[in-house]
């Protein structure tokens, strides 16, 4: 179980990015965090597995308070950010150094056959394609079986079909093990394919607006009448979210005027 | 005359494409050794047809009889020794120098501000001009001479490894926060492959200096090394000699620089460079 405690963070340069965010998530539970540009979600995410410490509140996993990255927390980032000298194998099994050779061999070989990439193991980063590479880096994230696993704009790079195909992929992933995920993202689609549990947030300082419940059985077909409607509730809830923050920045522009 | 209307033409084009690649490979040292060689043979015969006499700028083959003669007798061997000895020595003191300082000031912006100013003021100075008072301290022996190098190795080092250190992507070092890696194992697993392949370049740099200053330091006074065989050979009107002694200080700087990009290759296999690409296609 993860636990959010109004969670608060304001940067040195004073610029107040989240204000007392409160929620919690139960395990195997799949959760999306909608939200315009600039309205805290990576810092929140940042916040939760431990890179960024929060000025407010706490985060807290079964009970225990994260201040540092946290062995059961792992996270996928918005470019795959290999590291370029290790061989794709050695990339997957960058987090199981302390494990034994075997060990850690037949759990990169089975995480590469589950991605897809098994014939790909002795190749550089360099050698691989935009969504390869992020399946690649999906399988790092995932070798250590992580209870939690964040995803900041994991697919926003990619273009539409690759990003459809991990969709699904990430979706198979999450079955083996059931971790709980997290995932940022500002593709409303990705949020309904993929999440329980939408949070929408609202900028200035950064909170949670709304939250929607998807209640739609997997997989799910994006083409369905139940899916437009969800969708159309976040979508609504969005554009709550940014109306008044539009309303400020005209009267800002007003004040400029004069 | 496409592939699909005679497909027996593909494997013969592969052939022809193969064996151009494998000229293109010989030709183009070859390209580069066609001046240096026509100079050589025309000079050679220019002596030979009597248009000069060749003393002051000796032909090929009387710099070879020289070359052939101070390495029978053991002289070149001797010499070369010396000034091998006192490159590596000065390297050595400058590398370590440079990297422990160059990864101290990139790591710590306090330190850096701290005696980063310094070094880079003492950078401005020639370090020819150093040799009066490195005489004066260290006396006229190696000491001041080894000394002499390290300084000429010791300022690209230190700014090849800073830059590197300070210049490591944020988004990867995260990526060792975010396994839970520090201290050592953050400078093991991160830092040390992320800054290598600027290092083997600062390395390279110092070397190249470090041969730099080796003759300086014999020129202020040595009873052997390869600078002494130069001056000797200007003291005593020995051109060929001074060729000779040049002909060694390239062919051994040449050595110790592929020794360098020898060793350093198999840690840089992963690079994504423009020219590895374009062999590989």
């Amino acid at each position: 179980m993860l636990t959010l405690e109004r969670v608060g963070k304001t940067y040195g340069n004073g610029v107040h990015a989240l204000e007392a965010v409160n929620f919690s998530v139960g395990p195997g539970e799949i959760v999306a965090i909608v939200g315009g540009s600039g309205c805290g979600k990576s810092t929140l995410l940042r916040a939760i597995c431990g890179l960024d410490t929060p000025s407010q509140g706490r985060v807290l996993l079964d009970g225990e308070t994260v201040t540092q990255p946290h062995e059961k927390i792992g996270i996928i980032f918005q470019e795959p950010r290999l590291l370029p000298w290790l061989t794709v194998a050695g990339n997957v099994g960058f987090g199981l150094e302390d494990r034994p050779k075997p060990e850690r061999d037949a759990r990169v070989a089975e995480a590469l056959t589950r991605v897809g990439l098994s014939d790909k193991a002795r190749m550089w980063p360099r050698e691989l394609s935009g969504g390869q590479a992020q399946r690649v880096a999906i399988a790092r994230a995932l070798v250590p079986r992580p209870e939690v696993l964040l995803l900041d704009e994991p697919f926003s790079a990619l273009d539409a079909f690759t990003r459809v195909d991990l969709q699904d992929h990430l979706l198979g992933l999450w079955a083996d093990r059931r971790p709980t995920l997290i995932l940022v993202t500002h593709d409303v689609d990705e949020a309904v394919v993929l999440a329980d549990r939408i949070m929408v947030m609202r900028p200035r300082p950064g909170r949670i607006f709304d939250t929607v419940e998807t209640d739609l059985p997997r997989p799910r077909d994006r083409q369905s009448s139940d899916f437009d409607r969800v969708r159309r509730h976040v979508m609504a809830a969005l554009d709550r979210s940014l109306k008044p923050a539009v309303k400020s920045d005209a009267n800002e522009g007003a004040a400029l005027w004069w | 005359m496409s592939a699909a209307i005679e497909p027996a033409a593909q494997p013969k084009r592969n052939d022809a494409k193969r064996a151009k690649s494998v000229l293109s490979r010989y030709s183009s040292p070859a390209l580069g050794l066609f001046l240096p060689l026509v100079l050589a043979l025309g000079w050679e015969l220019a002596v030979r047809a009597g248009f000069s006499n060749g003393r002051l700028v000796p032909p090929p083959s009387v710099i070879y009889a020289t070359f052939a003669e101070l390495a029978k007798t053991g002289e070149l061997q001797r010499h070369a020794a010396a000034t091998l000895a006192r490159v590596v020595s000065g390297f050595g003191i400058g590398v370590i120098a440079g990297t422990v300082l160059g990864a101290i000031t990139g790591y710590s912006t306090l330190v850096r501000r701290f005696i980063d100013p310094s070094l880079q003021a003492l950078r401005a100075i020639p370090s020819i001009a150093w040799v009066p008072l490195f005489i004066l301290w260290l006396g006229i022996f190696e000491a001041s001479k080894v000394t002499l190098i390290a300084v000429g190795v010791f300022f690209p080092v230190y700014l090849g490894v800073m830059g590197a250190v300070t210049s490591v992507d944020r988004k990867i070092v995260e990526v060792g926060r975010a396994f839970r890696l520090s201290g050592f194992n953050m400078v093991r697993r991160i830092l040390l492959p992320a800054v290598l392949p600027a290092y083997v370049i600062a390395l390279r740099s110092g070397l190249g200096l470090g041969w730099m200053f080796v003759v300086a330091a014999e020129f202020m006074g040595a009873s052997e090394g390869l600078g002494f065989l130069l001056v000797d050979g200007q003291q005593l009107g020995k051109p060929a000699q001074i060729v000779a002694a040049i002909v060694a200080f390239a062919v051994i700087g040449k050595i110790t620089d592929w020794l360098i990009v020898g060793i350093a290759a198999p840690f840089l296999r992963w690079e994504d460079r423009f020219k590895s690409q374009a062999s590989q296609d």
